[in-house]
């Protein structure tokens, strides 16, 4: 599984839609199974199943239409079809739900519908657009289980692009990009040791004052993301009591230690947060006490 | 790409949009219903005050009736072709594009859909001929449909250009509102070619949608009625005048489809 990691605006969503043959390239070249491919990549697409980042099935017919139209735009036909869409119903958990019209379904259950759609004509590449946008966490996890069960299955390669950390990590390898540019691509493994050792993160009333107190006294590359104080240091566990003792009583808030991210590595490569928060977090609780705002 | 997948592509848009627009009541009742309170309501209006020279026993509500076939199937078309703009951004017909078969596969596929649709709502207001003063045995079928059939075709593919064309339904309404509806004001089916003013009759003679209400015209009522009215020629051009609108508007809708940005 290769992955295409990149804040919004990046240009994932382009490589994707290239590939699929909806956009012309304005440079470089498209080599699948060895053959570099004239667009509008034809062999390509005939073999590729494709999930988009927004639900693409039609609202007014029902999950197994939805399927048998997408499984005749492929070729696939007569009873081989009937088959195959019960097959990848069940595998789905909707086979009771076949033909009801997906219109009142939940993101979460299209989504599904729509992975399942995009293996019917048991494609080898499988290209994925930000596919869980919009979907809470419960179905995130449902859809990548089934991701991860189907590769092993049908013997599938994956491409899918991404904005989000923990959806990346999910990958064997990955490709960083910003602004139109590849920045790097390696294994997730290997992306990880980009950022020296661990990360310390900071709540403090003012970040960039403490930021300038932390790189004068403790040396350290502190920088502020997201209204916090971030500090990559080989041992960050030695690096707390030393922060403390240089910042005066109080001025921390509260502090996180943690292994790096593919999101540290994204900010490690351009100084710029992937993205300010990860569209499923939760908001942060805020506690209120009497009489207090 | 193969031949298979092209017809594949065509077969299954095809089939999507006949089972769409029999699973919308609303649009299915409207479509039944809306051409008949517009030639009921505007054909009985203008009754008493119309008069054709020369075609005195001819009252409005039968002159009005080609007219209104035609509005049959060019808002058949437009509904039909309208639901493309959202759908190609991020509907199905996104799927289909990024699926096997070609573009032109998918505009052949679309304006199947549409001129099925179209011709089934036609083929609905036709029942109302008897009252239409028309003799049922007198019409000449083949020409009916042969010009009901290329000129649903012109306008799906038309509007298909359009809407491929365009980002936005409005965009495509107001496109709809200074080119389409006008076509169908100018196109001798409200009022007769013979006595417009010079500019009126200039734009209503070089208007596609005039050829499909004159050859409706004349497969219902004969040659004599269509020539009074306005028809130019006693031999059935319209059909092929519709013909090459409707090969120039496929081409339109095909090259548009193509544009891969």
């Amino acid at each position: 599984m290769f992955g295409v990691l990149g804040p919004n605006g990046a240009g994932k969503s382009t490589v994707l839609r290239i590939l699929m043959g909806l956009w012309h390239a304005q440079a470089g070249s498209v080599t699948f199974q060895g053959a570099r491919l004239p667009p509008p990549y034809d062999a390509l697409r005939a073999q590729a199943g494709v999930v988009f980042q927004r639900a693409t099935l039609d609202d007014l017919l029902t999950a197994r239409e939805n399927l048998l139209a997408s499984g005749r735009l492929y070729g696939v036909r007569g009873p081989r079809l009937n088959e195959r869409v019960t097959e990848l119903l069940k595998v789905a958990g909707l086979v009771d739900r076949a033909d009801e019209r997906v219109v009142t379904w939940s993101g979460g259950m299209k989504r599904r519908l729509e992975l399942m759609r995009a293996l019917l004509h048991r494609p080898k590449l499988l290209l994925m657009d930000e596919p869980t946008s919009g979907l809470d966490e419960a179905a995130f996890r449902t859809f990548w289980v089934q991701v991860s069960r189907l590769r092993m299955q049908e013997g599938l390669s994956v491409l899918v692009s991404t904005h989000r950390p923990d959806e990346a990590q999910k990958c064997d390898r990955l490709t960083v990009l910003d602004e139109g540019k590849q920045l790097v691509t390696n294994t997730t493994a290997v992306l990880s040791r980009y950022v020296g050792g661990d990360v310390v993160t900071l709540e403090v009333e003012s970040p960039d004052v403490t930021a300038a107190v932390l790189r004068a006294s403790l040396k350290v590359d502190a920088r502020v993301v997201d209204n916090t104080v971030r500090i990559e240091h080989p041992e960050g566990h030695a690096l707390i009591p030393r922060v403390f003792e240089a910042l005066d009583r109080g001025t921390v808030k509260g502090v996180t230690l943690r292994p790096p991210s593919l999101a540290d590595v994204f900010f490690h490569l351009t100084g710029r947060a992937l993205s300010s928060r990860v569209s499923n977090e939760p908001e942060p609780m805020t506690i209120r006490t009497e009489g207090q705002p | 790409m193969n031949a298979a997948a092209e017809w594949a592509t065509v077969r299954v848009l095809w089939a999507r949009d006949v089972k769409r627009f029999f699973r919308q009541r609303s649009r299915v009742v409207g479509a039944l219903l809306q051409p008949v309170i517009f030639w009921l309501v505007i054909g009985s209006g203008f009754r008493s005050s119309f008069r054709l020279p020369g075609m005195e026993d001819l009252d409005y509500a039968q002159y009005f009736f080609p007219g209104v076939l035609a509005m049959v199937l060019l808002f058949s078309c437009i509904y039909a072709t309208v639901t493309v703009i959202d759908d190609k951004a991020q509907g199905f017909l996104l799927a289909v594009m990024a699926g096997p078969g070609s573009r032109w596969a998918l505009v052949m596929g679309k304006c199947a859909g549409a001129v099925s649709i179209a011709l089934m709502q036609a083929a609905a207001f036709l029942l109302l001929l008897p009252f239409a003063g028309a003799q049922v045995a007198g019409v000449d079928w083949f020409y009916l449909v042969t010009v009901m059939l290329v000129s649903s075709l012109a306008m799906a593919a038309a509007g298909l250009t359009m809407a491929l064309w365009l980002d936005s339904q409005p965009a495509y309404l107001a496109l709809m509102s200074v080119v389409l509806i006008p076509a169908w004001v100018l196109s001798g089916g409200l009022f007769p070619l013979k006595g417009a003013g010079p500019v009126l009759s200039a734009l209503m003679t070089i208007n596609p949608m005039r050829f499909c209400v004159e050859g409706l015209r004349r497969a219902l009522y004969g040659d004599g009625a269509a020539l009074t009215i306005g028809s130019l020629a006693e031999t059935r051009y319209e059909v092929w005048v519709l013909l090459w609108w409707a090969l120039g508007f496929v081409a339109s809708a095909a090259w548009v489809a193509s544009d891969r940005k």
